[in-house]
C-alpha cells in the first residue's frame, strides 16, 4: 500500500508532528494545500500506526513547563483536558529511611544522622527534609500537570478531526523497509501467528506500507528505532546505556485530603538512595505518583513494584495516601541517555523524533515537551520540503528539520543536561553533586564519566547482599523460591528488614491485582511473543536473572528449564527487560540478551 | 437466487470492558463516573453484528453495509480508528449520548429516523442488524423498537447464525433457554436480526480496508447530526453495581475440571 508519509508510534512527538502538519495540508475551503504524490488531486496521505490498543493507553507522569505545547495550543490551559491542572506548589523532599532497611553509603548515613540530629532546626517532618529551595532547572513554574493518557486522547481527537491524517491504534510496525541507506516505508506485524511467529489460524502477513517519508517516533524501546540503530549504527561517541523504569499509580485521594491540585512533589533518598519519586495532584482529588528505578541502581533484584509500595508507605507520603484508592497503574522505560544517545536524526527517507531520538532532559526531568517540540520542528520542515517539491533526502531533512532542531531550546538545554547525571555512575552523592554542578553552571561543569553498558553494572545476588546476608542464607532463599516458582526479591527484602506490605485491597494490593485493577492488561490473540531470549544458553547459566526480578508485570517468570518464561498476557510493554539483563549479546555487547520486538496489547487504562 | 442486501448495523460505543465502572448521580441523572475519560470500544454485541454483516455482504455481491452509530462524536471518532480497519462499511454518525442511562424508545427513534433517511435505501433489500444485548447497560429493547418503527415485522433476537437459502429465504439460529437454538425462517428482507455472539472470529486489521473506510468515516463524523435524548419521564429508582468479591488467582494450563472444582469449592465457602 502506498502513502506519502507513514509514522511509527503515536506518542507526544508524533502527536506534535501530526498536530502541526494536519493544519497545513488543506486550505480553508477544504481543497488540498499540497498535493499527494500517491493520490493525485488529494492532500498528502499521512498514516500513523500505533502499537497500543488505543491512542490513550500511554504511560507518563507528566509535569511539564509545556512551552512547546502552549506554542501549538495557546489555549491549552483552558481547553478542558481531563485531569489537567496548572502547576502550583513545588517541593523537593529528601526522604529518610524510617526502617533502616535501605542500602545507604557511609556518606549518606552521616548526612541522615546530621539531619535527624538537627531536625528541630531544619524543615524536617515525618522523616522527610523539605529542601528550602527548588533548583531553577527543576521548576515547572507556569507549567501543567497532565495525564499522558488523557492528553493523548484529547490531542488525538484534535488531530483526527482535521480529517487529513489517519491514526491506527492496535497496529504495530514490525520493521522499517530499508534498501541500502534508504528507508522506503514500513512493514506491519504479522497476524494469525503462534507465540513463535509461525503462521497459524487466519495467518495474515504484515502489509508493506510504502512512503516517501517514514517518521520514527516509537520511543526509547521502539522496534523501528532499535532496528535503525542496529542497521545504521549510532554516531561516533553516542550510546544508549542510561535507562530507568518509571512505575506509577493514579490514585483517588481520601476525601479529606489536604493536597491541592497543582501540587508537585519530587523525592529522593528512599526507598533506596538511587530511587527518585514524584507525586502530582490533578483536580478532583486525584494524584499521579510513582518512582523511577535507574539502570545505575546496581541491584540484581531491583523490583519497582515493591519499592513503589514502600515509597507510598513512607510516613511523609502515607499520611496523604492512607484511605486512597488505586484507579490506574502502569510502567514505562525512560531513555535517560539524552544527547548521549542521540541517533542519526535523519537519513534518506526517514527522520527521528521524540524520546527515541534523545530528547529526554534528565537534568530538568522533562521529556514530553521536548518530544512534542521535535515533532513540530519536523512538521514545519516537511511542509517546507513538500511546498518546494523537494524529496525527503538526508541532506534536505538535515537542512530543514536538523537545522530547526539544532537551533532550538531542546538542543541547547539537552547539551546542558548531557553530562549532568554522569556522576551517578560513581554513586548517589557524586551524582547529586554532579547534577547540581551541571544545573547551576549551565552544563559547563560536571562530575563522573560516561555510562557503561548496563549489564556491566549488575552484580551477583551474593555480592549485592554480601554485607547483609551470608551465601548460605542466600542459597536457602534461592532454594525456597525455586520450590515455589517465585522471584527472589520479596524473600530477600524481607530478610534484610523491609517490613511486609499491609495489603488493604484498595491501594496496597498484590502485583497481580495491580495488573488487573489498575492496568487492565490485555494481549490480543494471534500475535507472536515480543520478548525474546536471544541465546537461551546464556540464560541457563545466568545467576542474576534480573529480568524476572525487575519485570513490571511479572510477565517474565522462573521456569523449570532455567530460561525465564514469558507471558504476553501480563506484559505492560514497559520494555525494562531490554536493559535489565546481566548477559551481553555476543553479537553486539552494546545490547543484552533480551530482544524487545514489536508487539500488541498491554495496558488498557487511559488515565496514566 | 442471489439478492443484494442493504445491511444497516446499529452499534455504538461502550467503555472498554476492562474498566472499573462507578455509577454516580449527575445533574442530568444517573451516569458513570469519568465515563468520557475511559477508553471506549465498539459495543461487543454490535461488533458481532457488524462482522456478520460484513461477512454476508462479502458473500452476496452488490450488498452494502452501513454502521449507524449514536454516541459522543469525539469518542466515536476514536473508536472508528480501531473498527474501521476490520471490515468495509459506511458510517452514519449521530452525535449524542451513548450512555446506557438513556431511554431505549428515544434511542430507537433516533436510530430508526436515521436509517429511514439513508439515501437510496430500498426496504425490500433491508436487513437491520444490531446487538441482541448491549454492554452499555441498555434495556435490551432498542433493536426491537427500531424494527417496529421501521415497519419490519420479521424480527429475530439472540441470533447466532444466518443462512441465506437458495430461494432467498433467511434461516436463523436463535438462542433459547437451556443453551439450545431454535431454527427460525422468514421469506427474506426486510428483516431485523439482534445478534448474540455469532460464530465469526474478530477480523484481522486490514490497513487497506481502513484507508477506504476513512474516506467516508471522517466526512460522516463532520456532519454528525446533534441528537439530544431528553429522557423526559424517565426515572431511575436505583443505580448500583452488583456487589463484587475479587480474589485474583492466575494459574496457567489448568484443566477445565480442576478449574470447575476450584470454583465449586470457592462457592461452597
Amino acid at each position: 500500500m502506498d502513502a506519502d508519509i507513514v509514522c511509527v508510534g503515536f506518542g507526544p512527538a508524533t502527536a506534535g508532528f501530526l498536530a502541526t502538519l494536519a493544519k497545513q495540508l488543506v486550505t480553508a475551503d477544504g481543497t488540498p494545500a499540497i498535493e499527494s504524490a500517491v493520490m493525485p488531486g488529494m492532500p498528502p496521505q499521512v498514516l500513523c500506526y500505533e502499537r497500543a490498543d488505543d491512542i490513550g493507553l500511554g504511560v507518563s507522569g507528566v509535569v511539564t513547563k509545556a512551552r512547546a505545547l502552549k506554542a501549538s495550543f495557546p489555549e491549552i490551559k483552558t481547553a478542558g483536558i481531563p485531569m489537567a491542572a496548572p502547576v502550583g506548589e513545588e517541593k523537593v523532599l529528601y526522604l529518610l529511611d524510617p526502617h533502616g532497611a535501605s542500602r545507604r553509603s557511609a556518606a549518606l548515613r552521616c548526612a541522615d544522622a546530621l539531619i535527624r540530629t538537627a531536625k528541630f532546626a531544619l524543615p524536617v517532618e515525618n522523616h522527610a527534609l523539605n529542601l528550602p529551595w527548588t533548583p531553577t532547572f527543576l521548576r515547572k513554574h507556569d507549567g501543567m500537570i497532565l495525564s499522558m493518557g488523557q492528553f493523548m486522547q484529547w490531542v488525538g481527537a484534535q488531530v483526527q478531526s482535521t480529517g487529513t491524517v489517519q491514526i491506527w491504534p492496535g497496529t504495530p510496525v514490525s520493521q522499517a523497509l530499508v534498501e541500502g541507506k534508504k528507508v522506503f516505508g514500513v512493514r506491519l506485524l504479522d497476524q494469525g501467528v503462534d507465540k513463535k511467529g509461525n503462521p497459524s489460524d487466519g495467518f495474515t502477513p504484515g502489509m508493506d506500507i510504502h512512503a516517501a517519508l517514514t517518521v520514527v517516533g516509537d520511543g526509547p524501546i521502539g522496534a523501528i528505532g532499535q532496528q535503525l540503530d542496529e542497521q545504521f549504527g549510532l554516531p561516533d561517541g553516542k550510546h544508549t546505556r542510561d535507562w530507568a523504569v518509571g512505575m506509577k499509580f493514579v490514585v483517588d485521594l481520601p476525601e479529606d485530603t489536604k493536597l491541592k491540585p497543582g501540587t508537585v512533589l519530587h523525592t529522593f533518598g528512599y526507598p533506596e538512595p538511587e530511587i527518585f519519586g514524584f507525586l502530582y495532584v490533578h483536580p478532583d482529588r486525584v494524584a499521579s505518583l510513582g518512582i523511577f528505578v535507574p539502570s545505575w541502581f546496581d541491584s540484581p533484584t531491583r523490583t519497582t513494584f515493591r519499592y513503589l509500595q514502600h515509597w507510598m508507605l513512607h510516613p511523609y507520603l502515607w499520611r496523604h495516601l492512607k484511605d486512597g484508592k488505586l484507579r490506574s497503574w502502569g510502567a514505562k522505560t525512560l531513555g535517560e541517555s539524552g544527547q548521549h544517545g542521540e541517533p542519526h536524526l535523519t537519513g534518506d527517507g526517514y527522520a527521528r523524533i521524540g524520546e527515541g531520538s534523545g530528547t529526554t532532559n534528565v537534568l530538568t526531568g522533562s521529556g514530553v515537551d521536548e518530544a512534542w517540540a521535535t515533532g513540530t520542528q519536523l512538521a514545519e520542515a516537511v511542509i517546507e520540503l513538500l511546498k518546494a517539491k523537494k524529496p525527503f533526502t538526508k541532506q534536505n531533512l538535515d537542512e530543514t528539520y536538523g537545522k530547526r532542531r539544532r537551533a532550538s531550546w531542546v538542543e541547547a538545554e539537552g547539551r546542558v543536561a548531557e553530562k549532568s547525571r554522569d556522576g551517578f555512575q560513581k554513586g548517589v552523592a557524586t551524582g547529586m553533586i554532579g547534577m547540581a554542578l551541571a544545573g547551576l553552571t549551565n552544563g559547563k561543569l560536571s562530575l563522573g564519566s560516561a555510562p557503561v553498558q548496563p549489564w556491566k553494572r549488575i552484580p551477583t545476588v551474593e555480592d549485592y547482599y554480601a554485607r547483609r546476608l551470608s551465601r548460605e542464607e542466600i542459597a536457602k532463599v534461592r532454594e525456597e523460591c525455586k520450590a515455589k516458582n517465585l522471584s527472589l526479591h520479596g524473600a530477600l527484602m524481607d530478610k534484610v528488614g523491609w517490613p511486609a506490605i499491609p495489603f488493604d485491597g484498595r491501594l496496597l494490593v498484590s502485583h497481580q491485582d495491580a495488573l488487573l485493577m489498575g492496568g487492565k492488561v490485555q494481549a490480543p490473540h494471534g500475535y507472536a511473543d515480543h520478548v525474546i531470549f536471544r541465546h537461551p544458553e546464556l540464560c541457563e547459566k545466568c545467576g542474576a536473572r534480573i529480568c524476572i526480578e525487575a519485570c513490571s508485570g511479572q510477565a517474565i517468570y522462573p521456569s523449570e528449564t532455567g530460561v525465564p518464561a514469558f507471558d504476553r498476557e501480563k506484559c505492560v510493554h514497559c520494555g525494562a527487560c531490554l536493559w535489565n539483563c546481566s548477559q551481553a549479546n555476543p553479537e553486539n555487547p552494546e545490547h543484552m540478551n533480551i530482544a524487545f520486538r514489536a508487539g500488541t496489547g498491554g495496558l488498557h487504562s487511559a488515565e496514566n | 437466487m442471489s439478492t443484494a442486501y442493504q445491511i444497516v448495523v446499529c452499534g455504538s460505543i461502550v467503555p472498554d470492558p476492562l474498566q472499573t465502572l462507578e455509577p454516580m448521580t449527575s445533574p442530568t441523572g444517573p451516569a458513570l463516573k469519568n465515563e468520557m475519560m475511559l477508553p471506549a470500544v465498539l459495543d461487543p454485541w454490535a461488533g458481532h453484528a457488524l462482522f456478520e454483516a460484513a461477512n454476508l455482504a462479502k458473500h452476496t455481491p452488490g450488498s452494502k453495509v452501513w454502521l449507524v452509530a449514536l454516541g459522543p462524536k469525539a469518542k466515536l471518532q476514536q473508536v472508528m480508528m480501531t473498527v474501521a480497519q476490520k471490515v468495509p462499511f459506511e458510517l452514519v454518525a449521530l452525535d449524542g449520548p451513548a450512555s446506557g442511562f438513556t431511554d431505549a424508545t428515544e434511542t430507537a427513534a433516533a436510530l430508526a429516523d436515521t436509517i429511514a433517511a439513508i439515501p437510496g435505501l430500498d426496504k425490500s433489500k433491508l436487513l437491520v442488524f444490531g446487538g441482541w444485548e448491549s454492554a452499555s447497560r441498555g434495556a435490551g429493547a432498542t433493536m426491537q423498537i427500531v424494527g417496529e418503527r421501521l415497519g419490519i415485522v420479521d424480527q429475530f433476537q439472540g441470533v447466532d447464525q444466518l443462512t441465506v437459502n437458495a430461494d432467498g429465504s433467511l434461516e436463523m439460529l436463535e438462542r433459547i433457554e437451556g443453551g439450545k437454538h431454535q431454527v427460525s425462517k422468514c421469506a427474506g428482507a426486510p428483516a431485523l436480526l439482534g445478534w448474540a455472539t455469532g460464530n465469526l472470529p474478530e477480523p484481522k486489521n486490514n490497513p487497506q480496508v481502513g484507508m477506504v473506510n476513512m474516506r467516508t468515516v471522517m466526512p460522516a463524523l463532520q456532519k454528525a447530526k446533534p441528537t439530544k435524548l431528553a429522557g423526559e419521564g424517565l426515572v431511575f429508582a436505583n443505580v448500583a453495581l452488583p456487589k463484587q468479591l475479587r480474589e485474583t488467582l492466575i494459574v496457567k494450563d489448568k484443566s477445565p475440571d480442576d478449574i470447575a472444582n476450584e470454583i465449586v469449592e470457592w462457592i461452597k465457602k
